[in-house]
């Protein structure tokens, strides 16, 4: 059903033939800004916080690869108090297809899956410049957190849209968590104050999608000093959030009420 | 009196109608404040007098553009797009008041509204976290009057954006590519005297550097006041001009289409 939705809205997009072009052209493109901005960094400085310019960049491409295959398959969700407000929520509600689906499709451009390919070239480019012995090992870990690190995004998007049910205005502040978490995980987290660093460890997974991973592949410590097999939690993690996820949409769901329209 | 003040203050009444979400909105800017602070100070780390600032220049930029991208409208887009698609644009070519007054007015408004309700959450949160630069009064004036040229220079370029749509039908499209230019241009992603060589020399001097980039150094004191608020008006005149003529060529175009 979600291919169906998708393939109808892409259909849709494709009548404004200039503005699809550009779009994807612009999209390629502004998911690229933030690689430009760190390697115009790195034309200044040899290391950031004692990473070089091919790990923050191995960084960068899981990260964004990650997040913007969440957001190109769930980011949509963030619509849902505009819905709600309007009504077309209780249209939603009326169709036989599940209102998660309905509201991730919603509109569906081509441009958004666009979005990935520029992190996925980039890791690839920089995956044989990473300074490691390869071992079907890192191999593995490196696919693995590409998967786990997009299903903790889409477990966050889901999170995130599921506390409009209740707060309608939280959208503005929830940003922060979604398009937050995508901007800080592709950073060393040890840029950052070590309270910060516990937070989305603990509490917002955000660590598991990329950076506990990206040790192992590295060989470097955790500065919060978390043990070995840690590392390796990220998918545990992200079956985790997604079923947190999945809970907290059902009771928001149960929960709603039509704005009355 | 002339009805464009009415037009400003109805579109800050407006937009100050939801505080609350305003300032959930404040808070993100805040959160990315915070990264985008840290990821700067190890930046700083490593070259302590990159392009001219110290590291308190740095976080003090940062904080300041979390507090003005709101106001500047960095992201994009203008209420005038959807009149345009729907038609309703007709309803405002009808008024005896240009296009471009009443939509300068209105997007002024939502400017200083924007500003009041946005501006503070990241500056405050900052200045406990930080230590930031606070200006001399005299700077706070020049700030004050380079943040009012940025909203002119932020207006007509979204104005044209907007005005595409008379062409395109679809504005998604223009709206991307003005996007990009603009977050990389004013200095939103990294502060523009971090670009090497000549494309630094090419970002200062397009008119998106009048955004953010200009009236943080005009706060900094890191640039000729004068100067720089002659650069700002330059671009400002030079754009509103261009949205003139536009406004002009897509009244015909309306005309031609059958209203």
């Amino acid at each position: 059903m979600y291919g169906v939705l998708v393939w109808a809205w892409t259909r849709s997009a494709a009548q404004y033939p200039v503005s699809l072009v550009l779009l994807g052209v612009g999209s390629a493109v502004v998911t690229g800004l933030d690689a430009l901005a760190i390697v115009i960094v790195f034309t200044g400085a040899d290391r950031l916080g004692g990473f070089t310019a091919a790990e923050v960049l191995f960084l960068y491409a899981t990260a964004a690869l990650a997040f913007q295959a969440s957001d190109a398959l769930l980011g949509n969700t963030e619509l849902l108090s505009r819905h709600v407000r309007e009504g077309t929520f209780d249209t939603m509600m009326t169709r036989p297809v599940s209102p998660l689906v309905q509201i991730a499709t919603e509109r569906f451009n081509p441009r958004r899956p666009i979005r990935i390919v520029l992190p996925a070239v980039l890791l690839a480019l920089v995956l044989p410049r990473l300074d490691v012995p390869w071992t079907p090992g890192r191999a593995a870990v490196v696919a693995v957190m590409v998967v786990s690190g997009t299903a903790i995004f889409c477990g966050i998007w889901v999170l995130a849209a599921s506390v409009q049910f209740v707060l309608m205005e939280s959208h503005g502040a929830t940003k922060s968590l979604t398009y937050g978490g995508g901007f800080l995980t592709q950073y060393p987290l040890s840029l950052f104050a070590r309270d910060f660093v516990r937070g989305v460890t603990f509490v917002v997974p955000l660590a598991f999608v990329n950076w506990q991973p990206a040790l192992y592949v590295l060989d470097r410590p955790d500065p919060l000093g978390l043990p070995g097999p840690a590392r390796f939690a990220s998918p545990a993690v992200a079956v985790v959030t997604c079923a947190a996820a999945a809970l907290a949409w059902r009771t928001g769901l149960r929960r709603y009420r039509s704005t009355g329209n | 009196m002339s009805v464009h003040p009415w037009v400003a203050w109805y579109a800050f009444r407006r937009h100050t109608a939801y505080p609350l979400g305003a300032f959930t909105e404040g808070l993100t800017n805040t959160v990315f404040g915070l990264l985008r602070a840290y990821i700067l100070i190890a930046v700083w780390a490593e070259r302590p007098s990159l392009g001219g600032y110290d590291v308190t220049d740095a976080v003090t930029f940062c904080f300041l553009t979390q507090a003005l991208l709101g106001a500047v409208q960095v992201f994009g887009g203008m209420d005038l797009t959807a009149r345009i698609r729907t038609g309703d644009v007709a309803i405002d070519l009808y008024r005896p008041v240009g296009l471009l007054g009443w939509w300068l007015a209105d997007d002024v408004g939502r400017a200083l509204a924007t500003l009041l309700l946005r501006a503070g959450p990241p500056l405050l949160t900052g200045a406990i976290i930080f230590d930031l630069r606070a200006p001399s009064p005299a700077r706070a004036a020049a700030f004050a009057a380079a943040f009012a040229l940025a909203v002119l220079v932020s207006f007509a370029l979204r104005y044209l954006v907007a005005l595409a749509m008379f062409w395109l039908s679809d504005d998604q499209g223009v709206q991307m590519i003005s996007l990009v230019l603009t977050l990389f241009f004013s200095g939103m992603v990294l502060p523009l005297v971090v670009f090497p060589g000549a494309l630094g020399t090419a970002a200062g001097w397009l008119p998106w550097s009048a955004l953010i980039q200009v009236p943080a150094d005009v706060y900094l004191g890191k640039r000729d006041v004068a100067g720089a608020l002659a650069f700002q008006a330059a671009w400002a005149a030079a754009l509103l001009a261009a949205a003139h003529l536009v406004t002009r060529a897509a009244r015909h175009r309306l005309v031609v289409q059958g209203g």
